[in-house]
Protein backbone atom coordinates (compact mmCIF):
# COMPACT_ATOMS: atom_id res chain seq x y z
CA UNK A 1 0.00 0.00 0.00
CA UNK A 2 1.31 3.41 -0.72
CA UNK A 3 0.48 5.33 3.29
CA UNK A 4 -0.46 4.27 6.30
CA UNK A 5 -1.16 7.55 8.83
CA UNK A 6 -0.44 6.95 12.89
CA UNK A 7 -1.97 8.59 15.60
CA UNK A 8 0.91 9.96 18.36
CA UNK A 9 -0.77 11.72 21.64
CA UNK A 10 1.31 13.84 24.06
CA UNK A 11 0.51 12.36 27.39
CA UNK A 12 1.80 11.94 30.45
CA UNK A 13 4.13 9.29 31.09
CA UNK A 14 2.92 6.24 31.60
CA UNK A 15 5.22 5.59 34.97
CA UNK A 16 4.11 9.09 36.21
CA UNK A 17 1.88 8.64 39.63
CA UNK A 18 -1.07 11.22 38.56
CA UNK A 19 -2.21 13.36 41.06
CA UNK A 20 -5.22 15.44 41.48
CA UNK A 21 -4.77 19.50 42.34
CA UNK A 22 -6.03 20.41 45.42
CA UNK A 23 -8.41 22.68 44.10
CA UNK A 24 -9.84 19.57 42.12
CA UNK A 25 -9.22 22.30 38.56
CA UNK A 26 -7.56 18.95 37.09
CA UNK A 27 -4.46 16.71 37.46
CA UNK A 28 -1.02 18.44 38.22
CA UNK A 29 0.73 18.24 34.84
CA UNK A 30 3.25 20.93 35.73
CA UNK A 31 6.31 19.88 35.36
CA UNK A 32 5.68 16.23 34.64
CA UNK A 33 7.09 13.76 32.07
CA UNK A 34 5.08 13.79 29.23
CA UNK A 35 5.62 11.20 26.16
CA UNK A 36 4.27 9.40 23.15
CA UNK A 37 1.09 7.65 24.35
CA UNK A 38 2.00 3.73 24.80
CA UNK A 39 -0.51 2.34 22.35
CA UNK A 40 0.57 4.86 19.73
CA UNK A 41 4.50 3.75 20.04
CA UNK A 42 2.94 0.17 18.96
CA UNK A 43 0.43 1.19 16.70
CA UNK A 44 3.80 3.09 14.87
CA UNK A 45 6.20 0.22 15.32
CA UNK A 46 3.25 -1.56 13.70
CA UNK A 47 3.19 0.85 10.61
CA UNK A 48 7.06 0.95 10.55
CA UNK A 49 7.23 -2.89 10.23
CA UNK A 50 4.64 -3.43 7.57
CA UNK A 51 7.04 -0.81 5.40
CA UNK A 52 10.08 -3.10 6.34
CA UNK A 53 8.26 -5.97 4.91
CA UNK A 54 7.73 -3.77 1.67
CA UNK A 55 4.31 -3.71 2.26
CA UNK A 56 3.62 -0.09 2.29
CA UNK A 57 5.96 3.27 1.13
CA UNK A 58 5.49 6.12 3.50
CA UNK A 59 4.41 6.62 7.48
CA UNK A 60 2.83 9.77 8.44
CA UNK A 61 2.50 10.39 12.17
CA UNK A 62 -0.05 13.05 13.08
CA UNK A 63 -0.60 14.60 16.43
CA UNK A 64 -3.40 17.30 17.58
CA UNK A 65 -1.90 18.74 20.81
CA UNK A 66 -0.21 22.18 21.32
CA UNK A 67 3.49 23.00 20.32
CA UNK A 68 5.14 20.79 22.42
CA UNK A 69 3.85 18.02 20.77
CA UNK A 70 6.09 18.57 17.70
CA UNK A 71 8.65 16.49 20.93
CA UNK A 72 6.55 13.27 20.32
CA UNK A 73 6.22 13.82 16.90
CA UNK A 74 10.59 14.08 16.60
CA UNK A 75 10.72 10.94 18.57
CA UNK A 76 8.46 9.38 15.96
CA UNK A 77 10.25 10.77 13.27
CA UNK A 78 13.44 8.83 14.85
CA UNK A 79 11.33 5.72 15.75
CA UNK A 80 11.55 5.46 11.50
CA UNK A 81 8.61 7.76 10.10
CA UNK A 82 8.78 9.64 7.55
CA UNK A 83 7.26 13.12 7.93
CA UNK A 84 4.91 14.03 10.68
CA UNK A 85 1.86 16.44 10.88
CA UNK A 86 0.99 18.58 13.90
CA UNK A 87 -2.58 20.00 14.22
CA UNK A 88 -2.19 22.70 16.52
CA UNK A 89 -4.48 23.53 19.23
CA UNK A 90 -3.71 24.78 22.67
CA UNK A 91 -7.09 23.20 24.02
CA UNK A 92 -8.06 19.81 25.34
CA UNK A 93 -9.41 17.83 22.33
CA UNK A 94 -12.29 15.71 22.40
CA UNK A 95 -12.11 11.98 20.66
CA UNK A 96 -14.99 13.26 18.50
CA UNK A 97 -12.79 16.35 17.29
CA UNK A 98 -9.77 14.29 17.02
CA UNK A 99 -11.45 11.78 15.10
CA UNK A 100 -12.95 14.76 12.59
CA UNK A 101 -9.29 15.72 12.31
CA UNK A 102 -8.21 12.90 10.69
CA UNK A 103 -10.85 12.24 8.19
CA UNK A 104 -10.11 16.06 6.94
CA UNK A 105 -6.63 14.39 6.65
CA UNK A 106 -8.18 11.20 5.51
CA UNK A 107 -9.39 13.26 2.86
CA UNK A 108 -5.87 15.29 2.39
CA UNK A 109 -3.45 12.07 2.35
CA UNK A 110 -5.94 9.41 1.59
CA UNK A 111 -4.31 6.25 3.00
CA UNK A 112 -5.00 3.25 2.93
CA UNK A 113 -4.68 2.25 6.52
CA UNK A 114 -4.91 4.82 9.87
CA UNK A 115 -3.64 3.19 12.63
CA UNK A 116 -4.22 4.11 16.23
CA UNK A 117 -3.54 3.77 19.56
CA UNK A 118 -7.07 1.93 21.71
CA UNK A 119 -6.82 4.27 24.14
CA UNK A 120 -5.29 7.46 25.00
CA UNK A 121 -4.02 6.78 28.69
CA UNK A 122 -4.93 10.40 30.00
CA UNK A 123 -8.51 10.32 29.46
CA UNK A 124 -9.24 6.63 28.87
CA UNK A 125 -11.59 7.15 26.66
CA UNK A 126 -11.06 4.46 24.03
CA UNK A 127 -13.20 6.00 20.75
CA UNK A 128 -11.27 7.99 18.42
CA UNK A 129 -10.21 4.91 15.82
CA UNK A 130 -13.86 3.70 16.41
CA UNK A 131 -15.11 7.25 15.61
CA UNK A 132 -13.11 7.59 12.69
CA UNK A 133 -13.83 4.30 11.15
CA UNK A 134 -17.97 5.27 12.25
CA UNK A 135 -17.49 8.77 10.42
CA UNK A 136 -15.76 7.47 7.09
CA UNK A 137 -17.57 4.33 6.73
CA UNK A 138 -14.89 2.35 6.47
CA UNK A 139 -14.02 -1.28 8.75
CA UNK A 140 -12.46 -0.75 12.24
CA UNK A 141 -10.69 -3.30 14.04
CA UNK A 142 -9.94 -2.46 17.47
CA UNK A 143 -7.63 -3.97 20.12
CA UNK A 144 -5.45 -5.83 17.49
CA UNK A 145 -3.31 -8.20 18.80
CA UNK A 146 -2.13 -9.52 14.92
CA UNK A 147 -2.69 -8.05 11.79
CA UNK A 148 -1.98 -9.83 8.11
CA UNK A 149 -2.00 -8.12 5.31
CA UNK A 150 -3.06 -9.83 2.10
CA UNK A 151 -3.31 -6.89 -0.89
CA UNK A 152 -6.47 -4.88 -0.62
CA UNK A 153 -7.64 -6.91 2.22
CA UNK A 154 -6.46 -7.60 6.20
CA UNK A 155 -7.15 -9.86 8.73
CA UNK A 156 -6.83 -8.89 12.18
CA UNK A 157 -6.67 -10.64 15.17
CA UNK A 158 -8.09 -8.75 18.35
CA UNK A 159 -8.13 -9.40 22.09
CA UNK A 160 -11.19 -9.06 23.28
CA UNK A 161 -13.12 -10.40 26.59
CA UNK A 162 -13.51 -13.95 25.87
CA UNK A 163 -10.40 -14.66 24.01
CA UNK A 164 -8.86 -13.92 20.44
CA UNK A 165 -10.94 -12.60 17.70
CA UNK A 166 -10.01 -12.70 14.43
CA UNK A 167 -12.12 -10.90 11.60
CA UNK A 168 -11.20 -9.49 8.14
CA UNK A 169 -11.82 -6.34 7.00
CA UNK A 170 -11.26 -3.98 3.48
CA UNK A 171 -8.86 -1.78 2.93
CA UNK A 172 -8.39 1.41 3.58
CA UNK A 173 -9.65 0.86 7.38
CA UNK A 174 -8.58 1.98 10.79
CA UNK A 175 -6.67 -0.31 13.02
CA UNK A 176 -6.51 0.16 16.85
CA UNK A 177 -3.48 -1.32 19.01
CA UNK A 178 -3.73 -3.37 22.16
CA UNK A 179 -0.33 -3.95 24.31
CA UNK A 180 0.37 -7.49 22.63
CA UNK A 181 0.35 -6.83 18.90
CA UNK A 182 4.80 -5.56 19.34
CA UNK A 183 7.12 -4.19 21.50
CA UNK A 184 8.68 -1.17 20.34
CA UNK A 185 12.06 -0.40 19.13
CA UNK A 186 14.39 1.99 20.99
CA UNK A 187 15.53 5.38 19.14
CA UNK A 188 19.16 5.21 18.37
CA UNK A 189 21.30 8.55 18.81
CA UNK A 190 21.94 8.83 14.66
CA UNK A 191 17.70 8.55 14.05
CA UNK A 192 17.37 11.35 16.56
CA UNK A 193 20.19 13.40 14.52
CA UNK A 194 18.35 12.47 11.31
CA UNK A 195 14.70 12.94 12.59
CA UNK A 196 15.97 16.54 12.96
CA UNK A 197 16.18 16.76 8.98
CA UNK A 198 12.79 15.32 8.25
CA UNK A 199 9.45 17.23 7.26
CA UNK A 200 7.20 17.98 10.07
CA UNK A 201 4.26 20.35 9.07
CA UNK A 202 2.12 22.47 11.18
CA UNK A 203 -1.56 23.22 10.56
CA UNK A 204 -3.91 25.30 12.61
CA UNK A 205 -6.55 23.63 13.86
CA UNK A 206 -8.31 26.68 13.10
CA UNK A 207 -7.69 26.02 9.53
CA UNK A 208 -9.20 22.33 9.21
CA UNK A 209 -12.28 22.17 8.32
CA UNK A 210 -13.74 20.88 11.41
CA UNK A 211 -16.79 21.52 13.19
CA UNK A 212 -16.25 21.58 16.77
CA UNK A 213 -19.86 20.46 19.16
CA UNK A 214 -20.83 18.54 21.42
CA UNK A 215 -17.47 18.38 23.90
CA UNK A 216 -18.10 17.34 27.59
CA UNK A 217 -18.08 19.77 30.03
CA UNK A 218 -15.43 18.97 32.61
CA UNK A 219 -16.94 19.75 35.71
CA UNK A 220 -14.79 18.66 38.94
CA UNK A 221 -11.84 16.37 39.70
CA UNK A 222 -11.31 14.46 42.44
CA UNK A 223 -8.63 12.04 43.66
CA UNK A 224 -10.36 8.53 44.13
CA UNK A 225 -11.44 7.11 47.21
CA UNK A 226 -8.68 5.11 49.39
CA UNK A 227 -8.75 2.12 50.47
CA UNK A 228 -8.50 1.30 54.40
CA UNK A 229 -4.80 0.42 55.35
CA UNK A 230 -5.35 -3.63 55.57
CA UNK A 231 -2.98 -5.80 57.92
CA UNK A 232 -0.32 -7.33 57.77
CA UNK A 233 0.41 -11.37 58.69
CA UNK A 234 3.28 -13.21 59.52
CA UNK A 235 2.42 -17.35 58.04
CA UNK A 236 0.15 -19.23 56.49
CA UNK A 237 -1.74 -19.50 59.95
CA UNK A 238 -2.17 -15.91 60.38
CA UNK A 239 -3.15 -15.26 56.80
CA UNK A 240 -6.21 -18.27 57.34
CA UNK A 241 -7.29 -16.46 60.59
CA UNK A 242 -7.37 -13.41 58.94
CA UNK A 243 -9.44 -14.99 56.14
CA UNK A 244 -11.90 -16.43 58.76
CA UNK A 245 -12.05 -13.42 60.17
CA UNK A 246 -13.72 -11.50 57.47
CA UNK A 247 -15.96 -14.39 57.09
CA UNK A 248 -13.92 -15.69 53.56
CA UNK A 249 -13.27 -19.15 54.91
CA UNK B 1 -38.15 12.03 31.72
CA UNK B 2 -35.09 10.00 30.57
CA UNK B 3 -35.92 7.62 27.74
CA UNK B 4 -32.81 4.84 27.58
CA UNK B 5 -32.26 2.59 24.95
CA UNK B 6 -29.63 -0.52 26.29
CA UNK B 7 -27.58 -2.38 23.78
CA UNK B 8 -27.94 -5.93 25.15
CA UNK B 9 -24.25 -7.77 24.99
CA UNK B 10 -24.79 -11.57 24.16
CA UNK B 11 -22.90 -14.92 23.05
CA UNK B 12 -25.39 -15.95 20.79
CA UNK B 13 -27.30 -17.92 23.17
CA UNK B 14 -27.44 -16.38 26.72
CA UNK B 15 -27.41 -12.38 27.63
CA UNK B 16 -24.08 -11.49 29.47
CA UNK B 17 -24.07 -10.08 32.28
CA UNK B 18 -23.29 -6.77 31.63
CA UNK B 19 -26.69 -6.28 30.14
CA UNK B 20 -28.10 -6.50 33.24
CA UNK B 21 -25.33 -4.13 35.12
CA UNK B 22 -26.45 -1.61 32.47
CA UNK B 23 -30.22 -1.55 33.24
CA UNK B 24 -29.08 -1.14 36.89
CA UNK B 25 -27.04 1.87 35.94
CA UNK B 26 -29.82 3.29 33.48
CA UNK B 27 -32.34 2.82 36.31
CA UNK B 28 -30.58 5.56 38.37
CA UNK B 29 -31.36 8.44 35.59
CA UNK B 30 -34.00 10.36 36.66
CA UNK B 31 -37.44 9.07 36.06
CA UNK B 32 -35.87 6.40 33.41
CA UNK B 33 -37.96 4.63 31.29
CA UNK B 34 -35.80 1.36 30.00
CA UNK B 35 -35.94 -0.44 26.42
CA UNK B 36 -33.22 -3.28 25.76
CA UNK B 37 -32.08 -3.95 22.36
CA UNK B 38 -31.12 -7.13 21.25
CA UNK B 39 -29.67 -7.91 17.81
CA UNK B 40 -28.96 -11.48 17.35
CA UNK B 41 -29.59 -14.46 15.28
CA UNK B 42 -32.13 -16.70 16.36
CA UNK B 43 -32.71 -14.36 19.52
CA UNK B 44 -36.10 -15.27 21.01
CA UNK B 45 -35.07 -16.55 24.36
CA UNK B 46 -32.42 -13.75 24.78
CA UNK B 47 -34.99 -11.16 24.20
CA UNK B 48 -37.47 -13.23 26.72
CA UNK B 49 -34.54 -12.93 29.17
CA UNK B 50 -33.70 -9.45 28.93
CA UNK B 51 -37.75 -9.21 29.31
CA UNK B 52 -37.70 -10.71 32.76
CA UNK B 53 -34.95 -7.85 33.88
CA UNK B 54 -36.73 -5.79 36.51
CA UNK B 55 -36.97 -1.73 35.32
CA UNK B 56 -36.93 -2.78 31.77
CA UNK B 57 -40.43 -1.07 29.70
CA UNK B 58 -39.84 -2.71 26.37
CA UNK B 59 -37.49 -5.17 24.55
CA UNK B 60 -37.28 -4.59 21.04
CA UNK B 61 -35.18 -7.71 18.77
CA UNK B 62 -33.76 -6.90 15.29
CA UNK B 63 -32.87 -10.35 14.13
CA UNK B 64 -31.00 -11.61 11.43
CA UNK B 65 -27.76 -13.74 10.04
CA UNK B 66 -26.20 -10.41 9.27
CA UNK B 67 -25.87 -10.22 13.39
CA UNK B 68 -24.86 -13.61 14.10
CA UNK B 69 -21.39 -11.92 14.95
CA UNK B 70 -20.97 -8.88 16.73
CA UNK B 71 -19.47 -6.83 14.08
CA UNK B 72 -19.67 -3.19 15.27
CA UNK B 73 -19.66 -1.64 11.59
CA UNK B 74 -22.89 -3.83 11.22
CA UNK B 75 -24.35 -3.18 14.50
CA UNK B 76 -24.11 0.20 14.45
CA UNK B 77 -26.16 2.11 11.59
CA UNK B 78 -28.62 -0.45 12.99
CA UNK B 79 -28.61 0.73 16.63
CA UNK B 80 -28.30 4.20 15.38
CA UNK B 81 -31.23 3.78 13.57
CA UNK B 82 -33.04 2.65 16.62
CA UNK B 83 -31.98 5.52 18.83
CA UNK B 84 -34.34 7.43 17.70
CA UNK B 85 -37.01 9.04 20.09
CA UNK B 86 -34.37 8.00 22.91
CA UNK B 87 -32.42 10.73 25.61
CA UNK B 88 -29.93 8.35 26.32
CA UNK B 89 -28.01 4.96 24.56
CA UNK B 90 -25.94 2.88 27.01
CA UNK B 91 -23.94 -0.26 26.33
CA UNK B 92 -21.40 -2.13 29.03
CA UNK B 93 -17.84 -1.40 28.92
CA UNK B 94 -16.69 -4.47 27.83
CA UNK B 95 -14.88 -5.10 25.21
CA UNK B 96 -18.09 -5.62 22.99
CA UNK B 97 -19.74 -2.31 24.04
CA UNK B 98 -15.96 -0.77 24.01
CA UNK B 99 -15.91 -1.32 19.97
CA UNK B 100 -19.37 -0.76 19.45
CA UNK B 101 -20.62 2.54 20.68
CA UNK B 102 -17.72 5.38 20.00
CA UNK B 103 -19.12 3.91 16.65
CA UNK B 104 -22.42 4.86 17.33
CA UNK B 105 -21.69 7.77 18.75
CA UNK B 106 -19.84 9.14 15.65
CA UNK B 107 -23.02 7.94 13.77
CA UNK B 108 -25.51 10.19 16.09
CA UNK B 109 -23.15 12.88 15.94
CA UNK B 110 -22.07 13.18 19.89
CA UNK B 111 -19.28 12.36 21.80
CA UNK B 112 -19.00 8.93 24.30
CA UNK B 113 -19.10 8.86 28.08
CA UNK B 114 -16.64 6.13 28.72
CA UNK B 115 -16.95 3.74 31.94
CA UNK B 116 -19.44 5.58 33.90
CA UNK B 117 -19.28 4.57 37.58
CA UNK B 118 -21.91 6.60 39.05
CA UNK B 119 -24.87 9.16 37.81
CA UNK B 120 -25.07 12.23 39.28
CA UNK B 121 -28.29 13.67 37.23
CA UNK B 122 -29.64 12.74 33.59
CA UNK B 123 -27.02 14.35 32.08
CA UNK B 124 -24.00 14.34 34.58
CA UNK B 125 -22.11 11.68 35.06
CA UNK B 126 -18.74 10.26 36.82
CA UNK B 127 -15.85 8.43 35.02
CA UNK B 128 -12.25 7.36 36.26
CA UNK B 129 -9.52 8.84 34.17
CA UNK B 130 -5.52 8.18 33.97
CA UNK B 131 -5.76 4.44 34.64
CA UNK B 132 -8.38 5.70 37.55
CA UNK B 133 -6.26 7.74 39.16
CA UNK B 134 -8.33 10.33 39.14
CA UNK B 135 -12.25 10.73 38.89
CA UNK B 136 -14.08 13.12 36.16
CA UNK B 137 -17.12 14.99 36.83
CA UNK B 138 -18.35 15.32 33.13
CA UNK B 139 -22.00 17.19 31.97
CA UNK B 140 -23.17 15.95 28.61
CA UNK B 141 -24.57 18.58 26.11
CA UNK B 142 -28.39 18.32 27.24
CA UNK B 143 -29.72 19.21 23.62
CA UNK B 144 -28.34 15.84 22.59
CA UNK B 145 -28.32 12.30 23.18
CA UNK B 146 -26.38 10.94 25.32
CA UNK B 147 -24.55 7.75 24.08
CA UNK B 148 -21.88 5.81 26.95
CA UNK B 149 -20.47 2.71 28.12
CA UNK B 150 -21.18 1.54 31.78
CA UNK B 151 -18.15 0.00 34.30
CA UNK B 152 -19.97 -3.04 35.08
CA UNK B 153 -17.95 -3.57 37.82
CA UNK B 154 -19.92 -0.31 39.48
CA UNK B 155 -23.09 -1.74 39.10
CA UNK B 156 -24.76 -5.51 40.45
CA UNK B 157 -27.30 -5.95 38.24
CA UNK B 158 -30.95 -5.85 38.53
CA UNK B 159 -33.43 -8.55 39.66
CA UNK B 160 -36.20 -10.56 37.42
CA UNK B 161 -38.93 -11.39 37.29
CA UNK B 162 -40.74 -8.66 34.87
CA UNK B 163 -42.45 -9.80 32.19
CA UNK B 164 -42.07 -6.74 29.35
CA UNK B 165 -43.14 -6.51 26.06
CA UNK B 166 -40.92 -7.97 22.94
CA UNK B 167 -41.05 -6.23 19.90
CA UNK B 168 -39.61 -7.44 16.97
CA UNK B 169 -38.33 -5.21 14.74
CA UNK B 170 -37.58 -4.88 10.69
CA UNK B 171 -35.26 -2.08 10.53
CA UNK B 172 -34.40 -0.41 6.83
CA UNK B 173 -30.60 0.69 6.73
CA UNK B 174 -27.93 -0.25 4.94
CA UNK B 175 -25.40 -2.26 6.09
CA UNK B 176 -21.78 -3.07 5.18
CA UNK B 177 -20.27 -6.24 4.06
CA UNK B 178 -15.98 -4.79 4.43
CA UNK B 179 -15.94 -6.53 7.62
CA UNK B 180 -16.20 -10.74 8.23
CA UNK B 181 -15.79 -12.63 10.96
CA UNK B 182 -13.07 -15.13 10.59
CA UNK B 183 -13.09 -17.47 14.03
CA UNK B 184 -13.48 -16.99 18.01
CA UNK B 185 -10.57 -18.59 19.88
CA UNK B 186 -11.59 -18.69 23.14
CA UNK B 187 -10.10 -21.57 25.90
CA UNK B 188 -13.34 -23.05 27.42
CA UNK B 189 -12.94 -23.47 31.10
CA UNK B 190 -14.88 -25.18 34.14
CA UNK B 191 -14.13 -22.19 36.39
CA UNK B 192 -16.01 -19.42 37.16
CA UNK B 193 -16.23 -16.46 34.74
CA UNK B 194 -13.47 -13.79 35.94
CA UNK B 195 -15.69 -10.86 35.07
CA UNK B 196 -18.28 -12.52 37.79
CA UNK B 197 -16.56 -14.33 39.92
CA UNK B 198 -17.05 -13.68 43.64
CA UNK B 199 -13.80 -14.80 44.58
CA UNK B 200 -10.41 -14.22 42.39
CA UNK B 201 -6.87 -15.94 42.75
CA UNK B 202 -4.52 -14.19 40.18
CA UNK B 203 -0.93 -14.84 39.69
CA UNK B 204 2.02 -12.27 38.29
CA UNK B 205 5.22 -12.48 36.57
CA UNK B 206 7.10 -14.33 39.68
CA UNK B 207 5.16 -17.95 38.63
CA UNK B 208 7.76 -18.31 36.10
CA UNK B 209 6.16 -20.31 33.81
CA UNK B 210 2.86 -21.75 32.58
CA UNK B 211 4.10 -24.94 34.19
CA UNK B 212 4.19 -23.04 38.13
CA UNK B 213 0.96 -21.25 37.41
CA UNK B 214 -0.68 -24.46 37.90
CA UNK B 215 -0.11 -23.54 41.85
CA UNK B 216 -2.23 -20.55 41.12
CA UNK B 217 -4.84 -23.01 39.23
CA UNK B 218 -5.42 -25.19 42.01
CA UNK B 219 -5.71 -22.87 45.02
CA UNK B 220 -8.64 -21.01 42.87
CA UNK B 221 -10.23 -24.55 42.10
CA UNK B 222 -10.24 -25.12 46.05
CA UNK B 223 -11.50 -21.94 47.12
CA UNK B 224 -13.79 -21.74 44.36
CA UNK B 225 -12.47 -19.36 42.44
CA UNK B 226 -11.84 -17.47 38.99
CA UNK B 227 -8.26 -17.31 37.63
CA UNK B 228 -6.36 -13.76 36.63
CA UNK B 229 -3.16 -12.71 35.89
CA UNK B 230 -1.14 -9.51 35.49
CA UNK B 231 0.08 -8.10 32.19
CA UNK B 232 3.59 -9.63 32.47
CA UNK B 233 2.26 -13.61 32.90
CA UNK B 234 0.15 -12.77 30.09
CA UNK B 235 2.97 -11.07 28.16
CA UNK B 236 5.51 -14.26 29.11
CA UNK B 237 2.42 -16.61 27.75
CA UNK B 238 1.55 -18.40 31.35
CA UNK B 239 -1.79 -17.74 30.40
CA UNK B 240 -3.90 -16.36 27.44
CA UNK B 241 -5.02 -12.54 27.19
CA UNK B 242 -8.73 -13.05 28.42
CA UNK B 243 -6.99 -13.60 32.01
CA UNK B 244 -5.82 -9.96 31.91
CA UNK B 245 -6.79 -8.06 34.62
CA UNK B 246 -5.96 -4.02 34.73
CA UNK B 247 -6.31 -0.93 32.95
CA UNK B 248 -6.41 -2.61 29.65
CA UNK B 249 -7.19 -6.35 30.76
CA UNK B 250 -10.26 -6.53 32.77
CA UNK B 251 -11.81 -4.13 35.82
CA UNK B 252 -13.21 -6.90 38.20
CA UNK B 253 -15.26 -6.39 42.03
CA UNK B 254 -14.83 -9.93 43.74
CA UNK B 255 -15.53 -10.25 46.59
CA UNK B 256 -11.75 -11.59 47.50
CA UNK B 257 -9.04 -11.17 45.40
CA UNK B 258 -5.76 -13.08 46.00
CA UNK B 259 -3.08 -11.17 44.32
CA UNK B 260 0.44 -13.97 44.03
CA UNK B 261 3.67 -12.62 42.98
CA UNK B 262 2.64 -9.47 41.64
CA UNK B 263 3.97 -6.13 42.03
CA UNK B 264 0.90 -3.98 42.04
CA UNK B 265 1.66 -1.30 39.17
CA UNK B 266 -1.27 0.85 38.87
CA UNK B 267 -2.61 -0.47 35.46
CA UNK B 268 -2.71 -3.37 37.66
CA UNK B 269 -4.52 -1.96 40.65
CA UNK B 270 -6.86 0.11 38.27
CA UNK B 271 -8.75 -3.52 37.71
CA UNK B 272 -9.07 -4.78 41.35
CA UNK B 273 -10.24 -1.29 43.34
CA UNK B 274 -13.34 -2.61 43.67
CA UNK B 275 -12.72 -5.87 44.87
CA UNK B 276 -14.10 -6.38 48.60
CA UNK B 277 -10.80 -8.20 50.21
CA UNK B 278 -7.32 -7.91 48.51
CA UNK B 279 -5.23 -10.05 49.79
CA UNK B 280 -1.49 -10.20 48.63
CA UNK B 281 1.19 -12.55 48.80
CA UNK B 282 4.73 -10.85 48.03
CA UNK B 283 8.49 -11.67 48.68
CA UNK B 284 9.20 -7.63 48.58
CA UNK B 285 7.41 -5.94 51.31
CA UNK B 286 7.99 -3.08 49.89
CA UNK B 287 5.61 -4.25 46.52
CA UNK B 288 3.03 -1.57 45.71
CA UNK B 289 0.03 -4.35 46.14
CA UNK B 290 0.87 -3.65 49.74
CA UNK B 291 -0.66 -0.25 49.89
CA UNK B 292 -3.85 -1.39 49.06
CA UNK B 293 -4.19 -5.15 50.40
CA UNK B 294 -6.51 -5.50 53.06
CA UNK B 295 -4.15 -8.80 54.29
CA UNK B 296 -0.64 -8.53 53.14
CA UNK B 297 1.64 -12.01 53.90
CA UNK B 298 5.79 -11.14 52.74
CA UNK B 299 7.62 -14.31 51.53
CA UNK B 300 8.32 -16.45 49.18
CA UNK B 301 5.27 -17.82 46.95
CA UNK B 302 6.85 -21.12 46.33
CA UNK B 303 6.71 -21.84 50.09
CA UNK B 304 3.32 -20.01 50.54
CA UNK B 305 1.37 -21.23 48.46
CA UNK B 306 1.64 -25.21 48.64
CA UNK B 307 1.38 -24.62 52.45
CA UNK B 308 -2.02 -22.38 52.17
CA UNK B 309 -3.34 -24.74 49.52
CA UNK B 310 -2.40 -28.39 52.26
CA UNK B 311 -4.03 -26.19 55.16
CA UNK B 312 -7.39 -25.66 53.32
CA UNK B 313 -7.54 -28.82 52.05
CA UNK B 314 -7.47 -30.17 55.49
C1 LIG C 1 -0.37 1.30 28.86
C2 LIG C 1 -0.13 0.19 29.82
C3 LIG C 1 -1.19 -0.62 30.19
C4 LIG C 1 -1.00 -1.66 31.09
N1 LIG C 1 -2.07 -2.43 31.44
C5 LIG C 1 -1.90 -3.41 32.35
C6 LIG C 1 -3.00 -4.22 32.78
O1 LIG C 1 -4.14 -4.08 32.30
N2 LIG C 1 -2.79 -5.17 33.73
C7 LIG C 1 -1.55 -5.37 34.28
O2 LIG C 1 -1.43 -6.25 35.13
N3 LIG C 1 -0.50 -4.64 33.87
C8 LIG C 1 -0.64 -3.68 32.92
N4 LIG C 1 0.45 -2.97 32.52
C9 LIG C 1 1.79 -3.39 32.97
C10 LIG C 1 2.15 -2.94 34.37
O3 LIG C 1 2.71 -1.65 34.30
C11 LIG C 1 3.18 -3.91 35.00
O4 LIG C 1 4.30 -4.00 34.17
C12 LIG C 1 2.64 -5.32 35.25
O5 LIG C 1 1.41 -5.26 35.93
C13 LIG C 1 3.64 -6.10 36.06
O6 LIG C 1 3.21 -7.43 36.25
P1 LIG C 1 3.71 -8.26 37.54
O7 LIG C 1 3.25 -7.57 38.76
O8 LIG C 1 3.26 -9.67 37.34
O9 LIG C 1 5.27 -8.26 37.36
P2 LIG C 1 6.40 -7.51 38.21
O10 LIG C 1 6.14 -6.06 38.29
O11 LIG C 1 7.68 -7.98 37.66
O12 LIG C 1 6.20 -8.07 39.68
C14 LIG C 1 6.50 -9.36 40.07
C15 LIG C 1 6.36 -9.37 41.58
O13 LIG C 1 6.55 -10.69 42.04
C16 LIG C 1 7.32 -10.64 43.25
N5 LIG C 1 7.99 -11.92 43.37
C17 LIG C 1 9.02 -12.40 42.63
N6 LIG C 1 9.34 -13.64 43.01
C18 LIG C 1 8.50 -13.98 44.01
C19 LIG C 1 8.34 -15.12 44.82
N7 LIG C 1 9.08 -16.21 44.65
N8 LIG C 1 7.37 -15.12 45.77
C20 LIG C 1 6.59 -14.01 45.96
N9 LIG C 1 6.70 -12.89 45.21
C21 LIG C 1 7.65 -12.88 44.25
C22 LIG C 1 8.24 -9.47 43.09
O14 LIG C 1 8.60 -8.97 44.37
C23 LIG C 1 7.38 -8.50 42.32
O15 LIG C 1 6.67 -7.62 43.17
C24 LIG C 1 0.28 -1.92 31.62
C25 LIG C 1 1.35 -1.11 31.23
C26 LIG C 1 1.15 -0.06 30.34
C27 LIG C 1 2.30 0.78 29.95
N1 LIG D 1 -4.80 14.54 20.19
C1 LIG D 1 -4.45 13.41 19.54
N2 LIG D 1 -3.35 13.39 18.74
C2 LIG D 1 -2.98 12.28 18.10
N3 LIG D 1 -3.65 11.11 18.17
C3 LIG D 1 -4.75 11.07 18.95
C4 LIG D 1 -5.21 12.21 19.67
N4 LIG D 1 -6.32 11.87 20.36
C5 LIG D 1 -6.54 10.55 20.09
N5 LIG D 1 -5.60 10.08 19.24
C6 LIG D 1 -5.48 8.69 18.74
O1 LIG D 1 -6.64 7.96 19.11
C7 LIG D 1 -6.30 6.91 20.02
C8 LIG D 1 -7.42 6.71 21.01
O2 LIG D 1 -7.60 7.85 21.80
P1 LIG D 1 -8.83 8.06 22.80
O3 LIG D 1 -10.07 7.80 22.01
O4 LIG D 1 -8.73 9.47 23.27
O5 LIG D 1 -8.65 7.06 23.92
C9 LIG D 1 -4.98 7.32 20.62
O6 LIG D 1 -4.27 6.19 21.08
C10 LIG D 1 -4.31 8.01 19.44
O7 LIG D 1 -3.76 7.07 18.54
Amino acid sequence: MNKILVGLKRVVDYNVRVRVRSDGSGVETEGVKMSINPFDEIALEEALRIKERGEAQEIVVVSIGPPEAQQQLRTGLAMGADRAILVETTEPIDPLTAARVFLELVNREQPELVLLGKQAIDDDNNQTGQMLAGLWGRPQATFASEIALDGAKAVVTREVDVGLESIEIDLPAVITSDLRLNEPRYVKLPDIMKAKKKPLDSIPLAELAVTRSGALTHVAYEAPAQREKGIRVDDVAGLIAAMKDKGLL
Amino acid sequence: MSKVLIVAEHDGAALNPSTAKCVACAAELPDAEIDVAVLSHNGEAMAAEAASFDAVAKVIRVDGDYNEHALAAVLAPQIAALAEGYSHVFGPSTTFGKDLMPRVAALLGVNQISDIMAVEGGHRFKRPIYAGNAILTVDAPPEHVVVATVRTASYRGVGTGNAADVETRDLDVELPDHTRFVELRSGSSDRPDLQTAARVVSGGRALGSAENFELIYKLADTLGAGVGASRAAVDAGYVPNDMQVGQTGKIIAPELYVAIGISGAIQHLTGIKDAGTIVAINKDEEAPIFEVADIGLVGDLFAIVPELQKALES
